[in-house]
C-alpha cells in the first residue's frame, strides 16, 4: 500500500518535471544578452583571466566561496565531534590485514606525482581547466593512497588544523583588505597583468591557491578521522 | 550521428547502474554501483564541455564516497538483512 | 522520421537525470536500511548536477576558456554560470554525505540494528 502511493507521487512529480524541461528545450540559446555574456566579455577585458569558472567563483560570486568554505569546515568539525573516542592509540586501523607487497610499493612511487599534479592544478587554475577545489581534491587522494597502503603512515593532526586555519584566516584578511582602496569586501585591488602570465587577474590566483591549501587539509583530515574509527 | 549513439549507450548504463544500486541487497555491490555512476557522469560533463566539473566529480565521487561508505560498512552490516550482531530481545523474552 | 529520431535522442539527457532523481526519491522513501537511504540520497545528488549542466549546453557550443590568439571567441561558448554552481554543490554534496554516514555509525554502535522500524519501537 505505501509502495503504491510512493509510485503514484513520484509519477506526478516526474511528469511535471518533464513538461517544464521539455518546453525550455535542449541546446538551444535563449536570452539575447544575458547574465554569462557580461560575464565572458568582462573575463577577457576587465580581468586577463582566461578560465571563466575560475573568475566567476573568486570574484563576480567570491562571497559564496567564502560561505562554502565555512560550510566544508562545519562538516569536518561536526564529523570529528560525533565520532568521538575517549584515547587515540596510534595502530587503531579500521583495517584487518596489511596490504599486498606490489601496493606498498606502487604507491610510494606514485605519491609525489599524485601531490605534485594536485599542487599543478591549483596554482595554473585561472589559465586552464582547474582550480582550488580540483586540486585540493586530488592532493587529498593522494594522502588516501598512502593511508591505505601503510598502517604506520601517519599525518600530524596539529599541522592539518594549523595549515586549515591559517588559510581560512588569510582568506578573509584577503577580503577585508578590499577595503583600504574604498572599495567593497572581496574586490580585486591588485594590479591586472597581461593575459595567459602567471601573475595576472589580481587577487584572484592568491585566493585560489588558499583555498586549494585549506580544502586539501580538510579533507585529509575527514579521511584521517573515518579511518581511525574502530570498534 | 556516432556522437549521440555514445551518449545514449552512456545514459543507458548510467540507469541500469542506478537500478542495480537499489535492487541489491548485498551492499558492498551497491556502493560500487555508485561509484560506476559517478564514473559514467565524469565523462558526461566532459561531453557537456565542462572540464572543470568534470575533474571534480572524479575526484570527489569515485574515490572519497565510496571509501566513506566502506568503512561504515566495515563497521556495521553487510547484508541489507542483517538484524543485529547480538541475540534478539524478543526471542530472549519468550 | 529522422528528425524525429534526433529529437528522442537529443532530449535523453533531461530523461535520464529525471529518472535518475525520480530512482533515488524511491530509495530514499521505501527503504528499511538506513544505509541504503543515504546511496539514495547520493544518487539523487547525482541526478540534479546533471540537469544543472544540462541546462547550460548551447549546440555546438565550446568549454568557456580563453585560448591565446582566440579571445573573441565569446560568442561561441557554452554557459558558465550552471558549471560555477555545480561546482560548489558536488563538494557540499559530499560533505552531507559523510556526515550522515558518521550518524549511522553512531546510531549503529547504540541500537545494535539498522532498520528504521526497529529504532522507532526501542523509544523507551
Amino acid at each position: 500500500m505505501k509502495k503504491f502511493i510512493v509510485i503514484i507521487t513520484l509519477a506526478v512529480l516526474g511528469f511535471y518535471l518533464g513538461e517544464t524541461f521539455y518546453e525550455l528545450g535542449f541546446g538551444n540559446a535563449r536570452f539575447e544578452h544575458g547574465v554569462k555574456d557580461t560575464y565572458l566579455e568582462k573575463t577577457v577585458s576587465e580581468l586577463h583571466v582566461a578560465n571563466t569558472v575560475t573568475s566567476i567563483i573568486v570574484n563576480f560570486r567570491g562571497f559564496d566561496t567564502l560561505g562554502e568554505v565555512t560550510v566544508l569546515f562545519l562538516a569536518a568539525t561536526a564529523l570529528g565531534g560525533i565520532l568521538y573516542k575517549k584515547k587515540h592509540h596510534a595502530g587503531d586501523r579500521s583495517v584487518l590485514f596489511p596490504a599486498s607487497r606490489i601496493v606498498m610499493s606502487g604507491s610510494k612511487l606514485l605519491f609525489p606525482a599524485v601531490i605534485l599534479l594536485g599542487v599543478y592544478i591549483f596554482v595554473h587554475g585561472h589559465l586552464s581547466p582547474g582550480g582550488g577545489f580540483q586540486g585540493g581534491t586530488i592532493v587529498a587522494t593522494g594522502f588516501l593512497l598512502m593511508l591505505l597502503a601503510y598502517d604506520d603512515f601517519t599525518v600530524s593532526h596539529h599541522v592539518l588544523s594549523y595549515v586549515e586555519s591559517f588559510a581560512g584566516i588569510f582568506f578573509v584578511l584577503f577580503g577585508l583588505a578590499g577595503f583600504c582602496n574604498g572599495g567593497t569586501f572581496l574586490e580585486n585591488f591588485m594590479p591586472v597583468g597581461t593575459m595567459n602570465d602567471l601573475f595576472s587577474g589580481g587577487i584572484i590566483p592568491i585566493v585560489y591557491i588558499l583555498v586549494g591549501f585549506k580544502v586539501a587539509a580538510e579533507l585529509t583530515g575527514l579521511i584521517y578521522t573515518v579511518l581511525h574509527e574502530k570498534d | 550521428m556516432t556522437y549521440l549513439i555514445l551518449i545514449f549507450f552512456l545514459l543507458l548504463l548510467m540507469l541500469v547502474a542506478a537500478i542495480y544500486a537499489i535492487v541489491q541487497k548485498d551492499l558492498l555491490y551497491a556502493v560500487i554501483a555508485t561509484g560506476v555512476i559517478s564514473l559514467v557522469l565524469t565523462v558526461l560533463f566532459y561531453l557537456l564541455q565542462a572540464p572543470d566539473v568534470a575533474l571534480t566529480e572524479a575526484a570527489i565521487g569515485v574515490a572519497l564516497t565510496t571509501i566513506i561508505f566502506i568503512i561504515t560498512i566495515r563497521n556495521t552490516v553487510r547484508h541489507e538483512d542483517d538484524y543485529n550482531k547480538k541475540d534478539d530481545i524478543k526471542s530472549a523474552v519468550e | 522520421m529522422d528528425e524525429k529520431i534526433f529529437e528522442i535522442m537529443q532530449f535523453g539527457v533531461y530523461t535520464a537525470s529525471i529518472l535518475l532523481i525520480l530512482i533515488g526519491l524511491y530509495a530514499a522513501l521505501t527503504k528499511k536500511s538506513l544505509i541504503k537511504i543515504v546511496i539514495g540520497l547520493s544518487i539523487v545528488d547525482a541526478g540534479i548536477h546533471l540537469l544543472l549542466i544540462a541546462i547550460g549546453y548551447i549546440n555546438l557550443g565550446t568549454a568557456p576558456i580563453f585560448s591565446p590568439g582566440y579571445e573573441d571567441a565569446a560568442a561561441k561558448m557554452v554557459d558558465p554560470v550552471p558549471q560555477a554552481l555545480v561546482l560548489t554543490a558536488i563538494v557540499i554534496g559530499f560533505a552531507v554525505t559523510a556526515v550522515a554516514l558518521s550518524l549511522v555509525i553512531r546510531l549503529y554502535r547504540h541500537h545494535h540494528t539498522l532498520e528504521i522500524d526497529e529504532i522507532k519501537n526501542l523509544k523507551w
